[in-house]
């Protein structure tokens, strides 16, 4: 437990205020596609930081991040030139400068190191973050740059989701994409130099996208998106700051990035709708409709065969019909008799009025797809059967009809379309004799 | 055409205007007039320039040379007369928002920079919706609808603007029959309000239909009128034969000798 005096909580409001500005600002920059951005950005910072340093002698947070904001920008507007004029692409681009700033910042930084005064610079914090070292002076230079960028973020809310959403509609009604992106750009560049000193420049890109792309499982709102991201940027940032006073020589930046990918992991797991598990599910909840709708077509399917009035299908027909293991046609038994389709009896299965009436509509959106496709000869006969089974489960009433309706022009009997299939592969091309 | 440049009579005047992309021409020298309360349709193979016509009259890409008066005026003095449904490709429509809030979109025009649309905005929007048949989608996320339920909230984001010309970049591209039908209903509906429409358009079977004004454009405009005068086989061969005609390769050596390629 850390010692909970007002060193401590100093420290974890700054976590939490750079956890919650990186939120916020990270949505705009992952939905803009621009995070990567944001990591050159960070990298190419770190020679800033020492070069401010080394001329000014001063490590007054203000000073160094100056110089981080500057060579931050200068190595972004380097990756626009290189790919405006030669034939690099921006991934390339991005990655030569982004080595070559951070390399240049390490050398740096090792010169710093070495030297007398160099020692206590403290500025190695840089690369993984401390936000232990985080003092009253500079909680109160972060506070102020993270009241503006948030209240930049809220007026320009309107012009910075038509921006990200339709810039050439923008455009056209005035309002200058150039000029709201350069804006949004600028805020980045704040929030990502707001980060640099606890989270460091290798990692706080990480702080920009993690709690953006985690937050976008939970909604499908932008507000919501910009809360709940915020929500878990300012969380992944406090409790980073906590873990690491645990242990003073754990740097924050990892255990912070470490939280908020936990948060991410959750995230995609078990959000609803847009996540893992509800999508698998959505899946699963498919395959079990097809089957039981093929157990459903089997049943009238065999009792048309049997010509007779069959009252009770055995399983073992159906599982024949089906090309099913009986293992797998018992369980569909059970869950059609428990959903009311089937009576379940030692012979096998009897349909209900209810199960009948879904077993004639999938029969007839099956036998009508089959007939749409041969009469319009756009599959051989042989073919057909397979993409019926398919396309059955999702025809809806409304195509349905339709079909129906086109094939009525084609003077084709729909009304007995369900008692047509007595042949194995059931009907014959026009002209084509049985 | 001997029009006036401050002539206030017509909606869209486009004088001498040739548009480049990378040096490399795409539109030549459009001489056009479009009179007002015209349904008219732009009509063109691939890579004709139609959208970017569309976009030089909003001065969304540079132009080489020449103008285009909107009612006599600059567009940047008219961009309230004017509605804009872009393509629906250009944008992603996995963007975490409403269809109503970009309907709303319509309305920033209007409200400006800073400003938050308010109500009267608010009920614009939302009749905008109803008249494109969609106010029971309103708060559905845009993500969840159909390609032609999509189209159809483009749309009304255009009809919440409120304009006087519109422009539409392909607004029949990929929807269903009952969309289309319901989208070429409230463009009659507007003609018959004396709103000039023009509409980048690709199936050539429903232009006498739907337009009676017509541009063939294919890098220049090969002939623009009414539709029952414009519409023949013969412009139709100008405009679609040869698609590697004299203009294109002639665009491509204007780009290489630019850019210092040989």
């Amino acid at each position: 437990m850390p010692v909970w005096d007002s060193t401590f909580q100093l420290v974890l409001l700054g976590a939490l205020l750079i956890g919650c500005t990186s939120g916020v600002l990270g949505t705009f920059a992952v939905l803009r596609k621009r995070s990567l951005l944001g990591d050159a950005l960070a990298h190419a910072a770190l020679p800033g930081v020492a070069l401010a340093f080394m001329l000014t002698q001063s490590k007054a947070l203000p000073v160094l991040l100056t110089g981080a904001s500057l060579s931050g920008v200068i190595g972004v507007l380097l990756i626009q030139v290189i790919v405006t004029y030669t034939r690099i692409k921006a991934d390339a681009a991005l990655g030569i400068v982004l080595s070559v700033f951070f390399g240049g910042g390490i050398v740096l930084l090792t010169h710093i190191q070495q030297s007398a005064v160099g020692n206590q610079s403290g500025l190695d914090k840089f690369l993984f973050g401390q936000a232990a070292s985080i003092v009253a002076s500079d909680l109160y230079a972060m506070s102020v740059m993270v009241v503006v960028v948030l209240v930049l973020v809220g007026l320009f809310f309107k012009e910075f989701s038509a921006l990200i959403f339709d810039p050439g509609f923008l455009a056209s009604i005035g309002f200058a994409p150039r000029l709201v992106d350069l804006l949004l750009m600028s805020l980045i560049v704040l929030t990502v130099m707001v980060g640099l000193q606890a989270v460091g420049v290798i990692l706080v890109a990480a702080m920009l996208i993690t709690p953006a792309v985690s937050a976008r499982f939970w909604t499908n709102d932008l507000l919501r998106m910009v809360l709940i991201s915020a929500f878990i940027g300012g969380l992944s940032g406090a409790a980073g700051a906590w873990i690491s006073a645990l242990a003073p020589r754990i740097p924050t930046g990892p255990v912070m990035v470490l939280v908020a990918t936990g948060v991410f992991v959750v995230s995609a797991f078990v959000a609803p709708s847009r996540g893992l598990i509800a999508r698998w599910r959505r899946l699963r909840g498919n395959h079990w409709r097809e089957n039981t709708q093929h157990f459903l077509r089997a049943c009238v399917e065999l009792q048309e065969q049997a010509d007779t009035d069959l009252s009770v299908i055995a399983l073992t027909d159906l599982a024949q019909v089906m090309h099913e293991p009986l293992y797998r046609v018992r369980r569909l038994a059970k869950h059609l008799a428990k959903n009311g389709k089937i009576e379940s009896t030692d012979e096998g299965a009897k349909l209900t009025t209810k199960g009948y009436d879904d077993a004639v509509f999938v029969l007839k959106s099956h036998r009508l797809w089959e007939y749409y496709l041969v009469y319009r000869s756009i599959l051989e006969e042989d073919h057909v059967d397979r993409s019926a089974d398919e396309v059955e489960h999702i025809l809806t009433p409304q195509i349905i009809e339709r079909l129906e309706a086109i094939l009525v022009e084609e003077n084709i009997d729909v009304e007995n379309v369900t008692s047509i299939h007595a042949t194995d592969s059931g009907f014959r091309k026009a002209g084509q004799d049985a | 055409m001997a029009h006036a440049i401050d002539d206030a009579t017509i909606p869209i005047h486009i004088h001498d205007m040739t548009v480049a992309y990378h040096k490399k021409p795409v539109l030549w020298d459009v001489d056009l007039a479009v009179p007002e309360g015209k349904l008219v349709g732009i009509v063109g193979p691939n890579g004709a320039g139609k959208s970017t016509m569309i976009k030089a009259i909003m001065d969304l890409v540079p132009k080489a040379s020449g103008w285009v008066r909107i009612y006599g005026q600059p567009y940047a003095r008219m961009r309230q007369t004017i509605g804009y449904v872009p393509q629906r490709e250009s944008v992603d429509w996995d963007f975490p928002i409403r269809a109503l809030d970009v309907v709303l979109m319509g309305r920033y025009g209007h409200v400006g920079w800073l400003r938050r649309p308010g109500k009267i905005d608010r009920e614009i929007a939302e009749s905008a919706l109803e008249k494109v048949g969609m106010a029971d989608y309103r708060d559905r996320q845009i993500n969840q609808l159909s390609g032609g339920q999509q189209q159809r909230v483009f749309l009304a984001r255009a009809l919440a603007q409120d304009a006087r010309v519109y422009l539409m970049d392909e607004p029949f591209a990929g929807v269903d029959a009952a969309t289309e039908r319901a989208i070429i209903e409230i463009l009659m509906e507007l003609r018959s309000r004396d709103k000039t429409m023009l509409v980048v358009h690709h199936d050539l079977q429903t232009v006498n239909q739907y337009f009676d004004w017509l541009v063939l454009i294919n890098m220049r405009v090969v002939a623009a009128g009414d539709t029952a005068t414009v519409f023949t086989e013969e412009n139709l061969n100008k405009t679609y034969g040869g698609r590697l005609t004299l203009l294109s390769d002639a665009a491509q050596a204007v780009a290489d000798h630019q850019r210092g390629v040989s």
